[in-house]
C-alpha cells in the first residue's frame, strides 16, 4: 500500500533574513544526489540517442547489403511486426481491463477490510513472475491445455459470420496461437492494471458513496454512479500502463508463438504475427553488420511506441494524483 | 433509565429483511451450482480414470449455473435493481478467482516438473561439455548473482540519492517534477530497449558482436533505478516533518539530519524497495540475451571483453527451452524447468523477505 503524503511546503525565509552556512557536507550532498537525479535523464536521452544513430545505416543504407532486409525496404520490413506487436498487446488488453477493473473493485469495495491487504498482495504475486516463467508455462502447459478449447471455438462461433475473420481455422494443432499469447501478455499485465485501478478506486470521496448508499442505491449502482466515473481518468491511465507493458514484453510473445512476418487477423491458426521484440530476441544473437543495425531501429519504433503510451498514460494520472505503479 | 413499559410490543410484519434473500443464500447457492455441475461431468467422465476430470471445465460450469440461478431467483424474490446487483457480485467476485488460476497454474508446473532435476548435480555441474543428459546450471547462478548484484551496486546509490533530492532537496521545483515524469516513463521502458540501448553504447567503443557480464548489469539497471527511486521516494516523504525539524532545531546541518535521521527512519522500507527492485529485474531475460549472451560455461569475469559471455538464469531458461540437445530433447525441457523453480525460488524468497523487513523493522509512526 502506496500512502504518500505530501511534505509541508516549508515556508520561505523572509526577505533578508540569515541564510544557513553553507558547509562543505550540504554542499557536496546536494551536489551528488542532484547529480544522481541528473544521470537518469541523461540515461534517457541517451537512450533515445544511440538508438536513433544506430538506427541511420539500416534505414538509410542499401538494403541489397543489408543481410536481414535482403533487398527489401526497411519500413515494409518493420511494418509487419509492429501489427504483431500491437495486434497481441490490444488483445491482452482488451482481455486483461474488465478483469484488472473487476479485481480492483473486488479488493477496494467487497473483500472484507481484514481480507483486501492479503488479496492484493497475492496478485502482486503475479507481478513477481519473471516473465521467462510466463513463458515456459504458456508454451508447455497453457498451450496444451487451450487446444481443446480453440478447437471447439473453430468449429462452432469459426462458421458464424463476422466472427469467422477472427476465429476461423483450420486450429493450430499445438495450441501456440497468438490467442495464447495474448492470453499470457494479459496475466502478466494484470498486477499493474489493478494497483493503479484499486489505488484511484480507493480515492473516491468517502462522502460520494455514502450518500448514494443513503439515497437507496444498491452496491453496484453505488460502483456505478460514485466510483466509476470519478475514477475514469485512472482507469484509462491504468489501461494504457497496461498496453506499454504488454507492447514491449519479450518472453511471453517469443516462447509461445512461432511467428512469421505477416498481417493476420486470424487468432486460432498456425500462422501467426511476430511481435518487435521477439523478433529482436530471436534474431538479434545471430545478426551481424547492419542486420543489428536494422533489429536496433526496429527496437527504436518500439521505443517510441512505448514512451508515448507511458508518458500519456502518466500525464492522466498525475493529474490526478501522484502514485506509480513502481513498487 | 426509563421504567419499562408494561404493554407489550406488536412485532411488526415486515422486518427489514423482508424482500431480500436470506443471507447464507449466495453462498448455499453456489455450493449447490458447483455440486450440480461437478455431478454432471462426473457421469460424463464416467467411464475414464478420476484424474481426466475435467476440473477447469466444472467449475467455470458451475460458475455459469451460478450466476443464472442467483439472477433469476434475485429477480423473483427482490427486484431488477438487487438481481443487478447480485450479477455484478458475483462477476466481479470472479474476476477476482480467474486471476488467481494462472497462478496456481504457474506455480504448480513449475514446482511438480522442476522437483525431477532439483538434484546437486543441477547445483554443481555448468554445461561444458554436457550434450545429453545431466549438466547443471551452477553457470548460470553464478552469471545471475554476479549480474543482478553489479546492477544493485549501479542502481541503489543512483536511485536513494535521486529520491533523496526528490524528497530532501527538490521540494517541488521544475526539475524534481521532470524527474518524477521521466523515471515513470522509464518505468514502462520495454526491457529489451534498456538490452539495445547498451549493447549500441558498448559496440562503438568495444565493436561489434561485445558481450560482458558487465553490460547486462548496466541494462538491468537502467529498468532497476526508477524502481529504487519510486519506491525509497514513497518511504522518505512518509518520514514525519517534526523530526527533521527538530534536527534542525539542535543545529544539526542538513546533510547531517538525512544521513542520521531521515535514513534510519526509513532504512526499513527502503530496503525492502530494494529487495522488491532486485526482485522484479533478476527475472529480466531480453536485455540478457542482448547483452550478456549465452555460454556453456562457467564465466566469473563480468569485465572480460575477450568472448565474456556468462550465462544467467533466465537465459538459461530460454535457451534450454528454445534450443534443446538434439539427442534428448525431454532432458533439456527438464533442466529449463528446474532453473525455472530455482529462479522462482529466488524471486519468491527476496519478495518475501523484503515484505517482512519493513513489516517487523519498521519504526513506530503512531501517535501522530
Amino acid at each position: 500500500m502506496s500512502t504518500t503524503e505530501k511534505v509541508p511546503a516549508r515556508q520561505a525565509p523572509p526577505e533578508g533574513s540569515i541564510k544557513a552556512k553553507k558547509r562543505p557536507g550540504d554542499l557536496a550532498f546536494s551536489g551528488s544526489s542532484l547529480g544522481a537525479g541528473i544521470i537518469i535523464l541523461i540515461v534517457l536521452a541517451a537512450t533515445a540517442v544511440f538508438l536513433v544513430v544506430q538506427s541511420i545505416p539500416a534505414i538509410a543504407g542499401d538494403p541489397d547489403a543489408n543481410p536481414i532486409l535482403g533487398g527489401e525496404n526497411f519500413w515494409s520490413y518493420a511494418l509487419p511486426f509492429l501489427f504483431g506487436t500491437l495486434w497481441s498487446a490490444l488483445l491482452a488488453l482488451a482481455i486483461a481491463s474488465p478483469i484488472a477493473i473487476g479485481i480492483a473493485l473486488f479488493i477496494s469495495h467487497y473483500a472484507p477490510r481484514r481480507l483486501a491487504a492479503v488479496l492484493g498482495y497475492i496478485i502482486d504475486l503475479l507481478a513477481a513472475v519473471p516473465s521467462v516463467v510466463f513463458g515456459l508455462w504458456g508454451a508447455l502447459f497453457f498451450s496444451g491445455f487451450l487446444q481443446p478449447f480453440f478447437a471447439t471455438l473453430t468449429e462452432t462461433i469459426g462458421t458464424w459470420p463476422v466472427l469467422n475473420l477472427l476465429f476461423s481455422g483450420p486450429v493450430s494443432a499445438t495450441g501456440r496461437t497468438i490467442l495464447t499469447a495474448a492470453l499470457v501478455l494479459s496475466v502478466m499485465i494484470l498486477p499493474i492494471m489493478t494497483a493503479i485501478c484499486r489505488e484511484v478506486f480507493l480515492q473516491t470521496p468517502k462522502l460520494h458513496e455514502e450518500a448514494a448508499l443513503a439515497l437507496g442505491a444498491t452496491r453496484w449502482e453505488m460502483i456505478r454512479m460514485a466510483v466509476l466515473p470519478f475514477a475514469r481518468g485512472g482507469m484509462v491511465s491504468g489501461a494504457m500502463l497496461g498496453l506499454g507493458r504488454a507492447l514491449g514484453e519479450t518472453m511471453a510473445v517469443t516462447m509461445v508463438l512461432s511467428g512469421s512476418p505477416i498481417v493476420a487477423f486470424q487468432l486460432l491458426q498456425s500462422g501467426n504475427p511476430q511481435s518487435i521484440a521477439a523478433n529482436i530476441a530471436l534474431h538479434f544473437p545471430e545478426a551481424f553488420d547492419t542486420g543489428v543495425n536494422t533489429l536496433i531501429a526496429t527496437g527504436l519504433i518500439l521505443f517510441i511506441v512505448t514512451f508515448a503510451v507511458n508518458a500519456v498514460a502518466r500525464w492522466i494520472v498525475n493529474r490526478r494524483a501522484e502514485f506509480s505503479g513502481a513498487n | 433509565m426509563t421504567a419499562p413499559t408494561t404493554e407489550t410490543v406488536v412485532v411488526p410484519p415486515s422486518r427489514i429483511s423482508t424482500g431480500r434473500l436470506p443471507k447464507g443464500s449466495p453462498w448455499a447457492i453456489l455450493i449447490g451450482a458447483m455440486l450440480v455441475s461437478f455431478a454432471i461431468f462426473a457421469v460424463l467422465n464416467a467411464g475414464s480414470p478420476l484424474a481426466e476430470l475435467n476440473v477447469a471445465g466444472a467449475l467455470f460450469v458451475g460458475m455459469v449455473i451460478y450466476v443464472v440461478f442467483i439472477y433469476v431467483l434475485s429477480l423473483i424474490a427482490e427486484s431488477r435493481r438487487h438481481a443487478t446487483d447480485r450479477l455484478m457480485t458475483a462477476l466481479i467476485s470472479t474476476a477476482f478467482v480467474i486471476a488467481c488460476l494462472p497462478l496456481v497454474s504457474v506455480l504448480w508446473t513449475v514446482v511438480s516438473n522442476g522437483l525431477a532435476r532439483m538434484d546437486p548435480t543441477f547445483f554443481s555441474w555448468s554445461m561444458r561439455n554436457v550434450i545429453g543428459e545431466g549438466g547443471g546450471a551452477v553457470h548460470a547462478i553464478w552469471g545471475t548473482l554476479i549480474v543482478t548484484g553489479l546492477a544493485a551496486i549501479i542502481s541503489v546509490p543512483i536511485g536513494l540519492m535521486t529520491s533523496i533530492y526528490l524528497v530532501e532537496y527538490g521540494n517541488g521545483n521544475r526539475l524534481s517534477k521532470g524527474i518524477t515524469f521521466f523515471v515513470d516513463v522509464m518505468t514502462g521502458i520495454p526491457s529489451i530497449v534498456a538490452g539495445l540501448f547498451i549493447y549500441s553504447v558498448f559496440t562503438i567503443f568495444f565493436g561489434p558482436g561485445i558481450r560482458m557480464g558487465v553490460m547486462g548489469a548496466l541494462a538491468l539497471s537502467v529498468l532497476m533505478i526508477p524502481v529504487v527511486v519510486r519506491g525509497s521516494e514513497e518511504m522518505l516523504r512518509i518520514v514525519p516533518n517534526e523530526l527533521r525539524e527538530a534536527s534542525f532545531a539542535l543545529g544539526v546541518p542538513k546533510w547531517l539530519t538525512i544521513v542520521k535521521v531521515v535514513l534510519p527512519t526509513s532504512i526499513a522500507g527502503i530496503t525492502t524497495s530494494i529487495m522488491l527492485a532486485i526482485a522484479r529485474v533478476i527475472g529480466e531475460t531480453a536485455p540478457l540475451l542482448l547483452t550478456v549472451g549465452v555460454t556453456a560455461n562457467l564465466q566469473l569475469n563480468a569485465f572480460e571483453t575477450d568472448n565474456g559471455q556468462m550465462m544467467t538464469l533466465p537465459v538459461f531458461v530460454y535457451n534450454e527451452f528454445m534450443y534443446p540437445s538434439a539427442s534428448s530433447p525431454d532432458a533439456s525441457l527438464e533442466r529449463a524447468w528446474a532453473a525455472a523453480l530455482t529462479l522462482l525460488l529466488i524471486v519468491m524468497l527476496l519478495n518475501l523477505v523484503g515484505r517482512g523487513i519493513s513489516k517487523f523493522f519498521a519504526p513506530k509512526t503512531s501517535g501522530r
